[in-house]
């Protein structure tokens, strides 16, 4: 019910929103949760395992019950705090874990088997037969309790990550942080002031208070006024920090669209790293009720929350409303609503010596034992000088004390320590680096006080900085004393509740403890007592009271759990912002990437490159076709491959041969200029690394070439060959990947292709087999290589990469007019298995230059990078998976790659593998399958039969074992 | 005979623009890394001075003008944006023309912008004009240089310049949906 | 997570890519025996406390780095160019 002349939001833009399909009218200044009390709506939800009727309990970020489902279809979004969501035009919301009604939900017999499903139930009865767990238990467990439930759907929302920087980070735009923040920002330092509210002035707005002889919202106004002239000063509302993290970064959650109908281009969220010098949490306090019987019926709130309901949005959350504390704090609660002219029931403080006077009727050393009401709360029942009686009300505000909303303090490892004084744990002095605590998150609950410690605080940070600190006054201020006495549970039968989201009673903390679950973790997770979505927020510090007292330890003794990030939910898609569709991982398109898209080829991806499969042509219905044609096309005329992905890196310096020796297994020194090699580098422990050729462009100039796959990796390799084992060397590297668009032209007719395109004709002597050189193309600077990867007479030539598109479209006419043209992946791989060439699939990691049959490569007058690590045993020998060929010579003539190899006679068990499969092709040249394999003893083997046997794809093949050069072992293609 | 056509890395991509942002290609009629030889910082720096009126940058600093840059690229390298490189004793070179798409974001929000995708605070108090980094643009390594007070020049890959457009421009929207 | 890179400055994690123990800079000559080699190749120390170990800037100047940190307080202690620590040692 909404009283007229109260509240501060402004009410002035009226809203229609809708929950569980009925239309409410609302304020754009409402939450979901003002809004609803508001229209005297108290039921909005379930709980997660009893189904229990619940309602709202606070006003703030840390509410534990009053979870929605906001939206419809893909854009839907559960788990939504009612008391954070913004109202707004057309905004659609429900009430979860509820069948078939929130009113009249059938798993509410769940509440009335109660004494079966205490703490530990599913661990004790769901044991046996094991079996029944997934198939039968977990399913129905899971379908009875729960919160609400994704759409399924693809996320269309737009998300947004950003990165922020300052001086000082201020967490919580309360008095402390507005204070803070001020004195920062008049020191002139990079100040970021962050609140989760859509307003600054925390607790100041939802109090009857003065500060500095004006209202609490005057002087929050007024310093909100000072802060957004000062520009060093950038004030983020609506953002939640959620995580502290190492060298003072921290997270922050940004509600930016959630609260418009629609956002357009804008994020809903926005994910915020921000990297901070200081920070300052102000972040105040939360407020902790009191367990007693039924006490999480729906009109069972906090006192503050009360409170904020009447003076910010001048709500009253009951009509009748009684007040349950144990301190002078919650007195507020009903001195304000008795201003309001709402009819207070009772005041009933636990202490019997409190001070209490109004228009009211005032319990003193009284307690709450139990209240009524089907759906929501008509009744309680109080115990008042040993006699009990029932006393009407829809609305009870509970006090139990306050607690420092001290969580970011712990996210780095830091543990609170209990404070008698108020009866709540605080934060340690450099918890975490770099972050202090203020006002009430430090335990320092008074406004004066607040504004006292925000400032002090502000001004070691600045002093750190070695800032000037500028003079603050202190604004006159409330500064009444926070009196209270513990009381956390109401003794009596029934269940109290403690965690309202995870249905934690008084009892299932008890059993636990009498079950010997002493320590406060194994108690947290016996009972699940603080693993909701809300943390506990509520409940945490009077469940380890309840712990405490049933194990006979104080609470300092009992500890208390830590809290981890993030501080509040933080949605899976704010913290993969961006990272989907195009924007999962860079989209590496090569320069004859339109004219494979316009040929029709399927694009494959090579790690981030994309790359043409095969050229499909018309009357080609597979790509077997496809790819058969382009290995004969490469066999008998010509084709054109774009190779650029391989990795190209420019070695210059007086040291150049000897790095390329070392890294290397063969010499590279004796490298004639204008010509190339073929090398092969290992790791440190002896095992293959990567291949490739590499030229010799001048004395101390070299480029070298890797595989696709492996270009990131080589490059990081070679710096660090460099820079960490012989920074002495005088070495230049840098990628020149990106500069060349480079293309393979192989074939019988390769060269006819080139000449159409080269200033200046080749032929074989002039160009012989490994020369290099520049050439002129087309008028144009280009690198001409007379190296082969098909096993024909071939080249690859480099231009500038701003003339590959032209280029290559020039190459595939010229070769289409000789009956060759474009071929892809598929067909390369063809071509490169038929003459044995190994890539990655080979050299996997595992191999060695032995195992590859390269061992004889190696280099004895030298040292290189894994030479001594190759040379143990083990590593050669026959006792190694070598390289083979594999052909099929049985009546199945498949081969796959991943089967594993058998002897003839042996069965295809693991104790008999022999080898495995690791590349294979059909081979149009010979007409049958080609596989490329490690068998052990292999090179030995050549002609022996053998089964392959690929159990996942049920295939048994007799192979013969083979060299694994197929098509012309002699080379003399290559020489052309 | 017929020339080659040469084709801009960001051909058909830009130029962009949103809110008060525009993004734009920049084609530099060259691009060199030049990486002095073990001892020859002081002598290429010198070269470079007379060759081209710039000395070798400090790390993370830019030195010339619109049109003819040193940019500090790395560990012992700079690229030289703009002029035909002049031979410089004691520095290996290498063309990189054609290995950058570089684009310009101009406007007002550019430093908004960048904060969505660069994890270096690039704002003016602490990213001056001539001050430039190596860093990451969301995925991609970059570089990025302030030329003016509201405007940057950004270096990525080439085979990238797609994903780079798509991830600016998202940016670029997005703070442009966010002003008010 | 941050690291200070002598060249470019204090940046995110995100930029570089961690190698394992700095014992990787001090590499055994060919002939320093299987020990030495095993020491080299495969041992490494887990230590809670301070670590010396190897990143490479890789997203950022390319540069190698020797960062000193401890692995309980998560403190960067220090971060120096590898080529100037292996320099200076040899």
């Amino acid at each position: 019910m909404r009283i007229k002349g109260k509240g501060i939001a402004a009410l002035t833009n009226p809203v229609k929103f809708s929950f569980d399909g009925q239309s409410y009218s609302g304020f754009e200044s409402d939450t979901l949760a003002s809004a609803l009390l508001a229209n005297d709506v108290q039921l909005v939800g379930r709980s997660f395992k009893y189904h229990r009727p619940r309602g709202i309990l606070t006003a703030g970020s840390e509410e534990p019950n009053a979870l929605v489902t906001t939206g419809r279809g893909a854009a839907r979004t559960p788990n939504v705090r009612a008391t954070m969501q913004e109202v707004f035009d057309g905004l659609e919301a429900h009430s979860q874990n509820n069948w078939p009604s929130l009113r009249t939900d059938v798993m509410g017999v769940n509440d009335l088997l109660s004494p079966f499903l205490s703490a530990g139930f599913y661990y004790k009865t769901f044991m046996w037969p094991k079996s029944f767990w997934e198939k039968l238990y977990e399913p129905i467990i899971r379908h009875a309790a729960g919160l609400g439930a994704l759409s399924g759907q693809h996320d269309t929302g737009r998300y947004d990550k950003a990165y922020g920087f300052c001086d000082l980070l201020v967490i919580g735009a309360g008095p402390a942080g507005l204070i803070a923040a001020l004195t920062a920002g008049r020191a002139g330092a990079d100040v970021i002031l962050a609140d989760e509210n859509p307003w600054l002035g925390g607790r100041l707005r939802a109090e009857v208070e003065e500060v500095g002889g004006m209202s609490g919202t005057d002087w929050v106004a007024e310093v909100a006024a000072e802060l957004s002239t000062l520009p060093n000063v950038r004030i983020i509302t609506r953002t939640t920090v959620t995580g502290v993290y190492d060298q003072g970064t921290y997270g922050a959650l940004e509600r930016v669209g959630l609260h418009r109908a629609t956002s357009g281009d804008a994020p809903l969220e926005t994910f915020w790293r921000i990297v901070a010098k200081r920070a300052l949490l102000c972040s105040g306090a939360l407020e902790r009720p009191i367990a007693f019987r039924n006490n999480d019926r729906p009109g069972i709130m906090t006192a503050g929350a009360v409170r904020a309901y009447l003076n910010h949005w001048g709500v009253a959350t009951g009509q009748r409303v009684a007040v349950f504390c144990n301190n002078d704090d919650a007195h507020r609660t009903a001195r304000d609503l008795a201003e309001a002219g709402v009819e207070v029931a009772a005041l009933i403080d636990t202490r019997p010596d409190a001070q209490a006077s109004g228009d009211f009727p005032v319990f003193t050393g009284a307690e709450v034992v139990n209240t009524g009401g089907r759906l929501g709360l008509s009744q309680i029942t109080i115990r008042h000088q040993g006699a009990t009686q029932r006393i009407d009300a829809d609305c009870l505000a509970v006090s139990g004390g306050w607690n420092p909303s001290l969580h970011l303090t712990c996210h780095m490892n830091g543990r609170p320590t209990w404070n008698d004084s108020i009866a709540a744990f605080v934060p340690q002095p450099g918890a975490a680096p770099g972050l202090d605590a203020a006002g009430a998150a430090l335990g320092t609950f008074s406004t004066k006080g607040a504004l006292k410690s925000g400032f002090y605080r502000a001004k070691l940070a600045l002093d750190d900085l070695g800032l000037k600190v500028p003079e603050v006054p202190i604004p006159t201020s409330d500064d009444s004393a926070y009196v209270l006495t513990p009381h956390w549970t109401v003794p009596g039968k029934g269940r109290a509740w403690l965690d309202f989201q995870n249905d934690v009673t008084v009892k299932d903390v008890k059993l636990a403890a009498q079950e010997n679950f002493r320590s406060v973790e194994h108690m947290k997770r016996y009972t699940t007592q603080g693993m909701a979505t809300d943390q506990g927020k509520n409940s945490n510090v009077s469940a380890l009271a309840v712990l405490a007292d049933a194990t006979g330890r104080s609470i300092a003794e009992t500890g208390t759990t830590t809290f981890r990030p993030p501080y509040t939910p933080v949605s899976i898609a704010a913290m993969g912002a961006g990272a989907h569709g195009h924007g999962f991982a860079p989209e590496r398109f090569t320069t004859s990437h339109a004219v494979s898209v316009e040929r029709a080829a399927p694009m494959i991806e090579a790690g981030l490159w994309f790359r043409p499969s095969y050229f499909p042509r018309p009357g080609e219905t597979t790509w077997r076709q496809s790819c058969d044609r382009e290995v004969n096309m490469v066999r008998t005329a010509v084709g054109i491959c774009d190779v650029s992905t391989l990795g190209k890196i420019d070695i210059q310096g007086r040291n150049a041969a000897e790095f390329l020796d070392f890294v290397y297994i063969n010499t590279f020194s004796t490298l004639k200029e204008g010509r190339v090699r073929y090398g092969l580098m290992l790791r440190e422990d002896g095992h293959v690394m990567d291949d490739g050729t590499t030229a010799r462009l001048g004395q101390n100039h070299y480029v070298m070439t890797t595989t696709t796959a492996a270009a990131g990796a080589v490059m990081k390799h070679l710096e660090f060959v460099h820079q960490c084992l012989r920074p002495d060397w005088d070495l230049q590297m840098i990628s020149v990947t990106e500069q060349w668009a480079q293309f393979a032209v192989a074939g019988p007719r390769s060269r006819e292709v080139l000449n159409a395109v080269l200033d200046a004709p080749i032929d074989d002597q002039g160009f012989a087999f490994m020369a290099c050189g520049e050439v002129g193309v087309m008028g144009t600077r280009g690198r001409l290589f007379r190296i082969s990867f098909s096993g024909e007479h071939a080249y690859e030539v480099a231009v500038p990469a701003r003339y590959g598109d032209s280029l290559f479209r020039l190459l595939v006419t010229h070769a289409e007019a000789m009956g060759g043209g474009a071929y892809g992946m598929e067909a390369l791989n063809v071509l490169r298995i038929e003459k044995g060439h190994i890539t990655h699939a080979e050299i996997h990691g595992r191999t060695t230059a032995f195992d590859i049959g390269f061992a004889r490569m190696v280099s004895a007058k030298k040292d290189c990078i894994g030479q001594t690590m190759a040379a143990r045993p083990g590593l050669t020998g026959p006792e190694r998976e070598q390289l083979v060929g594999l052909r099929p010579v049985g009546v199945v003539k498949q081969l796959t790659a991943g089967a594993h190899l058998f002897n003839a006679d042996a069965e295809a068990v693991r104790v008999n593998d022999q080898g495995y499969v690791t590349s294979v092709g059909y081979s149009p040249t010979l007409g049958h399958f080609l596989g490329l394999g490690f068998l052990k003893n292999g090179r030995a083997r050549h002609g022996e039969t053998i089964r392959m046997v690929d159990h996942l794809r049920g295939l048994d093949v007799i192979c013969e074992v083979t060299d694994p050069v197929s098509v012309d072992p002699e080379g003399g293609r290559l020489r052309g | 005979m017929a020339k080659l056509i040469a084709k801009k890395p960001c051909e058909g991509l830009l130029p962009i623009a949103a809110g008060d942002c525009s993004l734009t290609e920049v084609t530099p009629e060259a691009i060199t890394s030049i990486a002095p030889a073990k001892g020859k910082e002081k002598s290429v720096s010198d070269a470079l001075k007379k060759a081209h009126g710039m000395v070798f940058p400090a790390p993370n600093r830019a030195t010339g003008k619109e049109g003819s840059r040193l940019i500090w690229t790395g560990r012992g390298q700079a690229f030289l944006v703009g002029p035909m490189p002049k031979a410089i004793a004691g520095a290996a070179m290498t063309d990189q023309s054609d290995a950058w798409a570089v684009l310009r974001l101009e406007g007002a929000t550019a430093e908004d912008v960048l904060a969505r995708l660069v994890p270096v605070d690039l704002r003016a108090a602490t990213f001056k004009r001539g001050h430039t980094a190596r860093t990451m643009l969301f995925h991609m390594s970059c570089s990025i240089t302030r030329i003016g007070a509201t405007a940057f020049d950004i270096m990525v890959f080439r085979s990238m310049a797609n994903t780079a457009v798509h991830e600016l421009s998202t940016a670029m929207k997005s703070v442009a949906a966010q002003a008010r | 997570m941050r690291l200070t890179c002598p060249l470019c400055g204090e940046r995110d994690i995100r930029e570089f890519s961690y190698r394992g123990a700095a014992v990787a800079l001090d590499r055994p000559a060919p002939d320093a025996g299987e020990a030495a080699w095993d020491d080299y190749v495969h041992l490494r120390e887990n230590p809670a406390g301070e670590s010396r170990d190897l990143w490479h800037h890789e997203s950022g100047c390319s540069a190698w780095l020797v960062v000193t940190r401890n692995t309980v307080t998560h403190a960067v202690l220090k971060c120096e160019l590898a080529a100037d620590v292996k320099g200076a040692a040899r």
